[in-house]
């Protein structure tokens, strides 16, 4: 491949050697991912999508042990597949992820499709090792590859009167078992933040995990992840972004509004109507050892509580 | 290979064995669980999966016990009552070895995030019910107990009903999305609950007929 520079280019717009093999790397990767198919052990083996030397970010925790990668691959909750949590591994394989587009539309000056390979051309990615807390009460810590959302929200140029955004994940019936079926959500997936949660550093759009592309049953191509709420809310395979001036239906809180708030931060003092918050199963810790205390906002409330100063958590939940 | 499934079949029809051969069946979940345990075949979250399948187990034992009388009293078949015994130890057996788990293997004896677990947990409150029912049940089942308890005993017994009932409530209750098994324990649960209803329905209507009223 042939690179042209000139030096006439002012040398803060000439991108990093390093950012620009990471970027080569994922499209490779997602081309990889695409022309092996169906076969997700031999994506697994050919595949040669590795951001090792990726920058850490300041927002991701150093002192966290990542949970097993293996661990992570084979207990997801992506119900347009099935219910079984190992299922998916299977399952989500005939998705199709390329080409992927992300339509922002709403309350924006700059409205329109993006490819996600432009997308990621503008993006330096980082790594994020996170918490992730799901509302089942068991817990995972994932390094995650990606980009604040904020960056991908401002290509769009939200206006003033964007107060919430909105979320929709992919719909691909042909392959998604449970989208034909009609079965216990009203499809696609829908998921929500208010602005100020959206543009939040922490908040993430992650296109990889554990250093490698991410595994279609763990929303590939692009995720969102919010690490202080409930992990229903970090919706996967997004193709649709809408800033609003209303809080959007999400699909859980449309199903269960008992159950599911719109806000679901992580609050081990508020339990789910039918079973407590206050602790969780680590993955990957072992027989005998106890569960884990759930923390406020998962562990994340230096940096986000003073989002929610004015409000009651019981009734917002 | 063919020889020791023909001993095994004529072991279970010979009365002598047939005791010995069932009670060892029940034991085979158990066996299943441990060799999944050792070849760390149990998945991503192994205490959860090793938590629920003793309760199903327990579930499905309690399942089975209910399910005797009916099988006796449509095939006329006679002295299934030891069996019936049989699977009521062996729910109250799995229910231990569930209840047990939770306590140690998941919580490591951390009392007071057990207590707020259980607190705040009403699905768990089903399972606590349908626990102390079993417990009730299995420590009450030797002979000089029973003799003991009398005609109480019976009464006592029947709780067997409300300990499945709430036992299927505590699975339904922890359930975010699938709900196919739990249905279908409920349905078995309803057919057996229902032949009780009808066997009672008939037999009153029938002692109505024969006794005449002696009082009013």
């Amino acid at each position: 491949m042939i690179i042209k520079t000139t030096k006439s280019i002012p040398s803060h717009e000439i991108t990093d050697e390093k950012v620009f093999k990471e970027r080569r790397t994922l499209i490779k990767s997602l081309l990889a991912a695409t022309v092996v198919g169906n076969s997700h052990s031999l994506m697994a083996k050919t595949s040669p999508a590795k951001w090792e030397t990726l920058a850490q970010s300041d927002l991701s925790s150093k002192i966290l042990t990542p949970t097993p990668e293996q661990l992570v691959k084979d207990y997801t909750n992506y119900y347009e597949f099935s219910f079984g949590k190992e299922d998916s591994t299977k399952l989500a394989q005939p998705l199709v992820i390329d080409p992927w587009s992300i339509e922002i539309s709403g309350e924006v000056e700059n409205a329109g499709k993006f490819n996600l390979e432009d997308i990621l051309s503008k993006q330096t990615l980082e790594e994020r090792i996170y918490r992730f807390r799901c509302v089942e009460a068991w817990s995972m810590v994932v390094p995650w590859v990606g980009f604040p959302l904020v960056n991908l929200l401002n290509m769009a140029k939200p206006l003033s009167t964007a107060n919430f955004v909105k979320f929709t994940t992919v719909e691909q019936p042909d392959v998604m078992p449970n989208l034909r079926n009609q079965s216990v959500l009203h499809w696609p997936y829908t998921e929500g933040l208010r602005i100020d949660e959206a543009v939040h550093p922490l908040t993430i759009l992650a296109v990889g995990m554990y250093g490698d592309v991410l595994p279609k049953q763990n929303g590939a191509p692009l995720r969102l992840i919010v690490p202080w709420k409930y992990g229903f809310k970090s919706a996967k395979a997004i193709v649709k972004i809408e800033l609003l001036k209303k809080a959007p239906l999400t699909s859980w809180n449309k199903s269960a509004p008992d159950e599911y708030g719109f806000y679901a931060n992580v609050n081990p003092s508020i339990p789910h109507p039918r079973w407590s918050q206050n602790s969780e199963r680590l993955l990957g810790s072992g027989f005998f050892t106890s569960r884990r205390q759930t923390e406020l906002f998962n562990g994340y409330g230096e940096q986000v509580a003073h989002l929610y100063n004015d409000m009651d958590l019981r009734h917002f939940f | 290979m063919m020889e020791k499934i023909t001993t095994l079949l004529t072991m279970i029809k010979s009365k002598d064995h047939r005791w010995n051969v069932i009670f060892t069946i029940c034991l085979l979940p158990l066996l299943g669980l441990l060799i999944d345990i050792i070849f760390n075949n149990l998945g991503s979250n192994p205490i959860q999966a090793l938590h629920i399948r003793l309760g199903d187990w327990s579930l499905r034992f309690l399942g089975i016990t209910l399910a005797i009388t009916p099988i006796q009293t449509i095939m006329h078949w006679r002295g299934m009552a030891e069996y019936r015994k049989l699977f009521g130890l062996y729910s109250f057996f799995y229910a231990t070895l569930h209840i047990l788990t939770y306590i140690i293997v998941d919580n490591n004896f951390m009392w007071g995030m057990i207590w707020t677990d259980i607190l705040e947990s009403p699905y768990i409150w089903f399972g606590v019910i349908a626990y102390i029912i079993v417990f009730l049940l299995g420590i009450t089942t030797p002979n000089p107990i029973k003799k003991m308890l009398g005609k109480n005993w019976k009464k006592l017994h029947r709780f067997i009903y409300i300990s499945g009932i709430a036992g299927v409530i505590h699975y339904f209750w922890q359930l975010k999305g699938n709900l196919a098994e739990p249905l279908l324990y409920t349905l078995i649960l309803f057919f057996l609950l229902g032949f009780r209803v009808l066997v009672e329905y008939t037999r009153r209507r029938l002692s109505k007929m024969m006794i005449p009223r002696r009082f009013e």
